[in-house]
């Protein structure tokens, strides 16, 4: 069991959903509530990490974040460090990866709250904000919940654009699908089932949480 | 005192004006589509429309010529919204506490809302587990949390079933006595408008018609397009003529006298109505004097009974099949035995004739 890269894939998956929180809602948001040019494109691109290859998308993501990239070149020139092949890489990488996982329930629950509910809070008083932290997030709680336990089970379980990104390096890339991949060719069957089995487990476990969550909402909210 | 000066051509066409005083219901009534929802939002400040002038208690919410647009937050209006938007996620208590203009005192204030509005021991509830009935009551205490300088109804009836509609029209017209803010009410429902409001604005493609008294508008309306839209029953066409210096309808073989006859003259075309309750039915058993003022005959086409008045269809002789209703109580077309088929004679009041120039 490698221990080490159970680490790094719950660190990654943790830092990876938090991070999708704010992201994800201000973007869910801007699509559940504005009419704009080029707005089903956006939502599109949300999407794609959904139907694309994750290698395809590893390597636009590998070539967007090396050190002569306008992007990766940035970073290197602001923190002395590169994307690729680094921790840091591959957190930014699974954001775009999850990004769909994340928005689509954030979007769904946003776009069921209907505009009277809104305008209801600002006849009353609320302001803006205080009607989106009051009104709207609290409704729409179950699935920002469902967007945050998928982006987590999401992120722990990928596989393909982690290799692109991060390669193998202990402690810093090597997540727990990678591990289980090194095992498999190494012939250590018993470590790759053990780590298999806990991959299994905690996406069991958290797919569980966001059923039991949603319906014990419901009961509250609807009985 | 709420002043509404409004107009834009599009998305929607408005033409808009209208005035209601403190403590006074004005219901804005007319089709579906009429423009009444935009008209209430523009005054919630929901939308804005291109042009005019919102003027609430000698504050100017609404102004295009200074561009001044107060937001729903600074104008201070309790709104009620069509399907009552509670909040789902909040209890009766919160809903209402949400809204309140000040949080001190805020428990003593939501009690007394909730005795206003009859919910007393429902405020732990959520909106799905109260009645159509009683999410209203909430809407309602919930718009008046906010001490609000005008009150905006919209259609705030028509989700609730007919028995519980009539309750809530009992309610609002006894709480309406302890509110002394504008009250705009929103409806389609004529009958709903006259009884709850002591005015009434005809809208019509976005374009007030007339605004007066219930009465005024709905048996004296303005022109002929205010009588489509009010519906009324006996709408009919004539020509002025002069007999003996005055002035009285020729309506096919009847010449009608009539009172209301400033500005108009003699061989002018006009539309002319009367209330069915104004033509008054000749008993067959004991005359009265009253029967040589526009007297009618014809035969009774349909009889239709409800709530103890008796409509009557008459198809007047000689009038190429024209038909005038009349309303009598059930117990007069009972008494005279009135039957489909029967040949009856009826006076026309003539103060009661409203003349509508072509």
């Amino acid at each position: 069991m490698d221990w080490q890269a159970f680490e790094v894939s719950i660190k990654l998956a943790l830092l990876t959903s938090v991070s999708l929180l704010p992201i994800g809602l201000a973007l869910a948001y801007l699509l559940a509530n504005s009419r704009f040019i080029g707005r089903e494109v956006l939502e599109a691109a949300i999407t794609l990490p959904l139907v694309l290859p994750p290698t395809v998308l590893g390597y636009f993501l590998l070539v967007g974040l090396d050190s002569s990239s306008f992007f990766g070149g940035l970073f290197v020139s602001l923190t002395g460090h590169t994307l690729a092949f680094s921790f840091t890489g591959l957190w930014f990488a699974s954001i775009i990866y999850s990004l769909p996982f994340a928005v689509q329930p954030m979007l769904r629950a946003l776009e069921t709250i209907e505009p009277e509910i809104r305008e209801a809070a600002w006849c009353s008083g609320l302001s803006k904000w205080k009607t989106f932290f009051k009104i709207e997030l609290p409704i729409a709680w179950p699935g920002i919940v469902t967007a945050m336990v998928l982006s987590f089970s999401h992120t722990l379980g990928e596989f393909g654009v982690v290799l692109m990104i991060g390669g193998n390096i202990a402690g810093e890339t090597r997540t727990l699908s990678i591990a289980i991949y090194d095992s498999v060719l190494a012939f250590e069957t018993a470590q790759a089932q053990s780590m298999s089995l806990i991959l299994l487990l905690i996406a069991l476990v958290s797919i569980t949480i966001v059923f039991v969550f949603n319906r014990s909402r419901s009961r509250v909210v609807r009985l | 005192m709420l002043r509404v000066n409004l107009q834009q051509s599009s998305p929607i066409p408005l033409d808009v004006e209208l005035n209601c005083n403190n403590g006074e219901i004005l219901a804005l009534v007319g089709p579906s589509g009429a423009g009444k929802s935009t008209v209430l939002r523009c005054i919630a400040g929901l939308h804005s429309a291109k042009s005019g002038q919102i003027n609430c208690s000698n504050q100017i919410w609404f102004d295009s010529n200074n561009k001044t647009d107060f937001t729903p937050q600074q104008r201070r209006i309790g709104m009620v919204f069509q399907n009552y938007a509670l909040f789902p996620h909040l209890t009766v208590f919160e809903n209402i506490r949400l809204a309140l203009a000040e949080q001190k005192g805020a428990k003593q204030k939501i009690d007394h809302l909730l005795k206003q509005v009859h919910l007393m021991g429902l405020e732990q509830r959520y909106p799905s587990q109260l009645s159509g009935g009683q999410q209203q009551r909430v809407a309602i205490a919930r718009a008046l949390a906010r001490e609000p300088e005008v009150l905006l109804l919209d259609e705030p009836f028509s989700a609730v079933d007919k028995v519980t509609r009539r309750k809530l029209y009992l309610e609002l017209n006894t709480l309406r006595r302890s509110l002394e803010m504008p009250i705009i009410l929103v409806t389609h429902d004529l009958d709903e408008a006259a009884m709850l409001a002591d005015n009434l604005c005809v809208i019509h493609n976005g374009k007030t018609l007339q605004q007066g008294q219930p009465d005024q508008v709905l048996h004296r309306p303005r022109d002929i397009e205010v009588a489509r839209q009010v519906d009324v029953r006996n709408l009919l066409t004539a020509t002025l003529i002069d007999v003996d210096g005055g002035l009285k309808l020729q309506w096919h073989d009847y010449q009608i006298s009539v009172q209301q006859t400033e500005g108009l003259s003699a061989d002018q075309a006009v539309h002319w109505t009367v209330s069915p309750a104004k033509v008054l039915l000749h008993q067959r058993v004991r005359p009265s004097r009253g029967e040589h003022e526009n007297p009618v005959s014809g035969v009774i086409q349909e009889l239709i009974t409800l709530k103890g008045i008796t409509t009557v269809l008459l198809c007047i002789d000689n009038a190429n099949n024209e038909v005038i209703q009349m309303d009598v109580p059930e117990h007069v077309a009972m008494r005279n035995e009135l039957t489909i088929g029967d040949s009856i004679t009826a006076s026309i009041l003539s103060d009661a004739v409203h003349l509508m120039p072509d």
